[in-house]
């Protein structure tokens, strides 16, 4: 049996979560004060994901930026090859909450949305 | 231009209060904003963990923001922007004077029946850190840092050193070590963070950037622009101990050393403010000393969570639209006042609960404030809610809850850190029930008891 203490990070209260392991593979998570700290510990002990957050440029603009987030969280060692991907990005104006900048971020499947709307 | 309440600031503190304050029956509510737009500090936030607990999804700062601002435009709430409130006063008859600035009209009052502040917090100045040297450019605060990154999209430097774990500085130290720059270290006076466990987890150790407790800068290395900081460790006393120095190599420095409620305007105006807080001091309704003077938000007490925020700005605008009906008599205060033709504007001075003796809230052992300090019980909520921090780090203890002396609570707590805000809730009918209660005290205790 395997153990580990965790903080769970999907939202600010930060439970302290405990994560067992059992010899046939079946994770056990309690500490959790909603059902998104059991699911969490379960991804971090196996294959930990994160939403990437970040800003693109927007063409012919500087001094402005847009930002944006992967619209569902990606593998934590994905997170260099999408900020590289989201490097090439450039977005024209007026954008909105939702608008896709980037289809498939790094090969993740996921993409990557606006999160404010500006208008021109 | 006459008012039933006008909420200074356009953040998430003044937009909930606003909508809250609609939805209870105000007629005339005014939004005054410095910036040109609203959302106030969300705008810079744009990681996420917003809104969890309130739209069980979670979201970026400009996305929980955004809900709010669709609201408002569609209840039509009026809003002045890049109108920046420099005074309130009060006037003979029980109505406020709010004076403000903006560029097409100069300097104007507004008089309304009640205020909401909703201004914010700011970041502790740079001058009280004390930090010997000269002062070369490539220091910044962690939020101006912030506003350059996720605004303006230009780094202030690409070797960074972080004085302060408090949350902006952990979020900065992702975001730049993300956009290429290198995070050396992350350098804390305190014995523990000030920032959430969670963003130490995902800000720092994700990306192996040593957070050093008990550390502090001692010097500041280059002229023209940083060259480098010497880091040494401290003592209980916050003394830094000789041999320990270390130099690092960087060229900018972030100070990311906590957040004051922004109170110029507070004190001013003859309002009481809370040494632990910094801001003012409330009762039940969000209330200050000052009758028909309300505040929420980080200019009440600094919070880490947006969604107490929104929630803690609803209760304020209830109350407030609860206050206007009484001191009108219980009619609205007429718009077309201004022009001459209906009511002056005079306001009922007495307000029934504001005769009664109030119940006081104690912080006392280990427990540094609560909001509210005081609860008039003709207006405690169905269920009250009180928040409160503690001064220290604590493990395995009880939180214990008096009223007059008779305990009435102990809940065990594995953990308690100064940088979580905490609460306890109490039914209505307990607090009523209980005889002649004058004084609920909140401490923490070792024993179960
Ligand atoms: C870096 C950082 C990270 C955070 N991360 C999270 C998180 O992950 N999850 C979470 O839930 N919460 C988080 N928070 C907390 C949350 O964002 C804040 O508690 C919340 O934004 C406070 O709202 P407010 O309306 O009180 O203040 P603000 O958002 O600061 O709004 C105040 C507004 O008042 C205006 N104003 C001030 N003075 C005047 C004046 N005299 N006249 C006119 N207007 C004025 C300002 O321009 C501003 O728009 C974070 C906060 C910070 C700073
Ligand atoms: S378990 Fe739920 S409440 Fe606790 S930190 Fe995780 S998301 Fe937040």
């Amino acid at each position: 049996m395997e153990r580990k203490e965790m903080i769970c990070i999907n939202c600010p209260l930060g439970c302290i979560l405990t994560v067992e392991q059992n010899e046939t593979g079946e994770v056990t998570v309690s500490g959790n004060t909603c059902p998104r700290g059991a699911e969490y510990g379960r991804t971090e002990a196996t294959a930990p994901k994160r939403v990437l957050t970040s800003t693109v440029r927007i063409r012919e603009e500087r001094g402005r930026v847009v930002p944006v987030k992967t619209a569902a969280p990606v593998p934590k060692e994905k997170i260099g090859a999408c900020m590289e991907a989201l490097k090439e990005v450039e977005v024209a104006l007026p954008v909105q909450i939702g608008d896709v900048v980037l289809e498939d971020a790094a090969g993740t499947g996921v993409c990557v949305v606006v999160t404010k709307g500006i208008r021109g | 231009m006459r008012q039933d309440i006008v909420i200074i600031g356009g953040g998430p503190a003044g937009l909930a209060a606003a909508l809250a304050a609609k939805e209870a029956g105000a007629k005339q509510i005014l939004i005054v904003e410095r910036d040109k737009e609203l959302g106030g500090i969300l705008n810079q936030c744009i990681h996420n963990g917003f809104g969890l607990h309130t739209f069980q999804e979670e979201l970026t700062g400009p996305e929980y923001a955004a809900r709010y601002i669709e609201k408002v435009e569609r209840e039509k709430i009026p809003f002045l922007p890049e109108t920046i409130v420099i005074d309130i006063g009060e006037g003979e008859n029980g109505e406020k004077e709010v004076t403000a600035m903006n560029k097409e009209r100069g300097l104007f009052v507004i008089y309304t029946a009640a205020v909401i502040l909703a201004m914010g917090c700011r970041e502790r100045p740079r001058g009280a850190l004390n930090i010997p040297g000269f002062r070369p450019a490539g220091i910044y605060s962690a939020g101006t840092a912030q506003r350059y990154v996720n605004i303006e999209g230009r780094m202030p430097g690409r070797e960074i050193v972080i004085l302060g774990s408090g949350d902006i500085g952990l979020i900065m130290a992702r975001r730049m070590t993300l956009e290429g720059a290198k995070v050396k270290a992350v350098a804390e006076l305190m014995p523990y963070s000030g920032g959430l466990k969670r963003n130490i987890v995902q800000c720092l150790d994700d990306f192996g950037i040593p957070l050093k407790l008990s550390h502090t800068v001692v010097d500041i290395k280059g002229k023209k622009r940083v060259e480098g900081v010497t880091l040494a460790q401290v003592d209980e006393n916050k003394k830094p101990i000789a041999g320990t120095e270390e130099f690092i190599a960087c060229d900018t420095l972030l100070l990311s050393c906590g957040l004051l409620p922004e109170n110029e305007l507070s004190l001013n105006l003859g309002i009481s403010l809370n040494p632990a807080t910094s801001g003012p001091y409330v009762n039940e309704s969000f209330e200050t000393n000052i009758s028909g003077v309300f505040a929420c938000g980080n200019v009440l007490h600094v919070h880490d969570l947006v969604d107490y925020v929104s929630e803690e700005a609803a209760a304020a605008g209830k109350h407030a639209a609860a206050y206007v009906k009484e001191a009108a008599g219980n009619r609205p205060l007429e718009p077309e006042a201004e022009k001459g033709t209906a009511a002056d504007g005079t306001l009922k001075k007495t307000i029934s609960y504001r005769e009664e003796t109030p119940v006081v809230l104690e912080a006392a052992a280990g427990v540094r404030y609560t909001v509210p300090s005081t609860l008039h019980l003709s207006r405690i909520e169905d269920v009250q809610l009180i928040r409160f921090r503690v001064d220290d780090v604590y493990r395995d203890v009880f939180l214990k809850v008096y009223f007059n002396d008779t305990p009435v609570l102990s809940q065990k707590k594995r953990v308690l850190a100064p940088g979580e805000m905490e609460q306890v809730r109490f039914k209505k009918e307990q607090i009523a029930a209980f005889p002649r209660l004058e004084k609920i005290t909140l401490r923490i205790e070792k024993e179960a008891g």
